[in-house]
């Protein structure tokens, strides 16, 4: 009896093992699903993208592909527009991961009077959306003059409140004081301990900062949408509005084999780096 | 008399510790506090561009006019305005994406979790059901207008060739299915995030706990209820206004959605921040009254925020002030 007890236990764990991997599958079907219909679309004459649906991939890809800069011409280059997001985003990510691990040091490290509020102050600012000022940020950049360049959409990223918070939450567990002690009494200067001890010390933290800061900025249609004017400085997410308008209307194809390209770089940086990413969201690093 | 003089030279070290925040602060006054504040006058002046002969008007201040065309119709109904009906919209997407999303979040991160149950994959799982998230949102947003077009986009090629309707569907035409689309996307999107989050937050208790109740002969519905759910508790608030943030936020998707790009069908969808950008950059240019706006957006992320701060307040920051306090005091009384 109790053998029999337990041969229903385990297969009533069997069922429900079965249950919840199919529900998984599902569910990992779901998110690929869309991507899955681009990619294979993409790869489809406007043609054959209009008569039937399929998930089979066509040989159309160079085709489309062609057509598409074809489209595009000397007015819309896409391929300066994936130029324009990387050095947005690759600054944007340094000066973010750079200063923002220095204020946290200044505030973990240092105990001056008023340390504990300036530390309030940036949990304060943490939560206020960039969108709420956004009117008087347009006014004021072009008020300076900096309507169309990078440095409103670059400079910006050294005061990072979410990255210092991160920062500091693990600044606490992995840099101990004695260490940056020792460096003082070995005569190094509090800049160059920073930047040679600290650092390097960081350097997960810094890691795992740097994936996020990169997708937030590469991802961001907000503010580049609001302040770009000029055509040839548009970044990617203001490329993919584009070929929602009428220039892109004539072929099915193009629009899909658009998409992918935007979609690419992302996807493969994260196929690179999921294990770090989902580690770094678990942390609860990762604020959007 | 060696303590003192090491104590001295550490109060030297510490006020390094204001060039080590400088940039920080300096950066902040100027790109967001500043424009913080320049919204915050601007609500309170007339500043639109005249259409009709292109000129600038304002900014000349006018008290609360632009606050009471945000909160009153001009029939005189309270509430009764394009803002309000852009909260709403806002509010009512939100929560149909949050609702689902944090049902399903807690659910796989309760079967993650299972030791008695267990899940082979796990990973590869956690990698796919993340990935829309990191994607660009904007893409995704064009994606899935290309995905429901009418009438032979993908969607309503499956529908149709399945025999479930007989038409082509005009999803975008349609308020709720407009609504319907924005929300599971933003459902779709961050469930898998949430569900991370979640389970790193059962991970986190202590697994005797629950053992000790599988001893007790407690179902597994029991532990949930009992043990899971209380202790999580304070995560899926951080969630809950997290998400409520965010969702205030709502822009690019479906700025990106429909054909005008303004909230169709009859701005049912238009958000918040799409009508600030509106009003601010379209038209008439009423600098003014986007600002007046963006306080009420303001005033209600702030309020989340308070939420948020008093969920999270931070246990070892509380100490390191009371041992702070007690320092100072030895040092006064030292002194004396």
């Amino acid at each position: 009896m109790n053998t029999g007890k337990e041969r229903s236990l385990s297969a009533s764990i069997r069922m429900a093992q079965i249950f919840r991997i199919a529900i998984c599958v599902f569910l990992c079907l779901l998110s690929l699903f869309p991507f899955w219909v681009m990619l294979v679309n993409a790869t489809r004459t406007s043609v054959e993208i209009q008569t039937h649906f399929s998930l089979v991939p066509s040989v159309s890809f160079p085709e489309n592909y062609s057509k598409l800069i074809a489209q595009c011409n000397e007015n819309v280059p896409l391929w300066r527009y994936m130029v324009n997001s990387l050095i947005i985003a690759v600054s944007s990510t340094a000066l973010t991961v750079y200063f923002s691990t220095m204020t946290a040091y200044g505030v973990t490290i240092y105990k001056f009077k008023g340390a504990s509020f300036v530390w309030a102050f940036i949990m304060g600012i943490m939560m206020i959306p960039a969108q709420v000022s956004s009117i008087g940020f347009f006014r004021f950049i072009y008020k300076i003059g900096l309507g169309n360049s990078y440095i409103p959409l670059i400079l910006p990223a050294i005061a990072a409140p979410a990255t210092v918070f991160f920062m500091r939450q693990y600044m606490i567990s992995a840099l101990p004081k004695e260490i940056i002690d020792a460096a003082r009494i070995d005569g190094s200067g509090e800049f160059r301990t920073f930047n040679t001890i600290a650092v390097p010390l960081m350097k997960p933290a810094i890691a795992t900062q740097c994936i996020f800061a990169f997708i937030g900025s590469w991802n961001n249609f907000y503010t580049p949408s609001m302040l770009l004017t000029s055509q040839s400085k548009y970044t990617l997410p203001m490329f993919v509005q584009i070929m929602r308008g009428e220039r892109f209307r004539t072929d099915f194809g193009i629009i899909y084999v658009g998409l992918v390209i935007t979609i690419a770089p992302i996807f493969i940086v994260y196929c690179l780096l999921s294990k770090y990413i989902i580690a770094g969201v678990a942390l609860g690093g990762v604020k959007e | 008399m060696r303590k003192t003089s090491g104590k001295r030279k550490s109060v030297e070290y510490d006020k390094y510790g204001w060039l080590f925040i400088a940039p920080f602060f300096i950066i902040f006054i100027i790109f967001q506090l500043w424009p913080l504040i320049y919204t915050i006058g601007l609500a309170f002046c007339e500043s639109y561009t005249d259409s009709l002969f292109n000129v600038e008007v304002g900014p000349t201040f006018n008290g609360l006019e632009n606050f009471k065309t945000i909160f009153m119709s001009e029939k005189g109904v309270l509430f009764d305005t394009y803002t309000f009906q852009a909260l709403w919209n806002t509010a009512i997407m939100w929560l149909a994406s949050f609702i689902p999303q944090i049902l399903l979040a807690l659910l796989l991160a309760v079967w993650f979790t299972d030791t008695r149950v267990k899940l082979k994959g796990q990973g590869a799982y956690k990698m796919l059901v993340f990935l829309p998230n990191i994607i660009t949102a904007a893409t995704i947003s064009v994606l899935f207008y290309k995905l429901f077009d009418y009438p032979n986009g993908p969607i309503n090629q499956l529908l149709v060739s399945s025999g479930l309707v007989k038409d082509a569907v005009r999803f975008f035409s349609n308020k709720w299915a407009t609504r319907g689309i924005i929300s599971f996307i933003n459902f779709w999107m961050w469930y898998g995030n949430t569900m991370i989050v979640l389970s790193a937050g059962i991970l986190g208790i202590n697994p005797s706990l629950i053992e000790a109740a599988r001893v007790d002969g407690a179902t597994s519905m029991q532990i949930f209820r009992k043990i899971t759910l209380p202790l999580l508790k304070p995560i899926l608030l951080f969630t809950l206004v997290n998400s409520a943030i965010g969702g205030m936020q709502m822009y690019d998707i479906p700025k990106l959605l429909t054909a005008s790009g303004q909230g169709d069908p009859d701005f049912s969808t238009r958000t918040i921040t799409m009508y600030i950008r509106d009003l601010a950059f379209t038209g008439s240019k009423q600098l003014g009254k986007a600002s007046a706006v963006s306080m009420v957006l303001f005033v209600v992320t702030t309020i989340l925020s308070l939420c948020l701060f008093y969920i999270m307040r931070d246990k070892d920051e509380i100490r390191e002030k009371k041992e702070i306090k007690a320092r100072e005091k030895m040092e006064r009384r030292a002194q004396r």
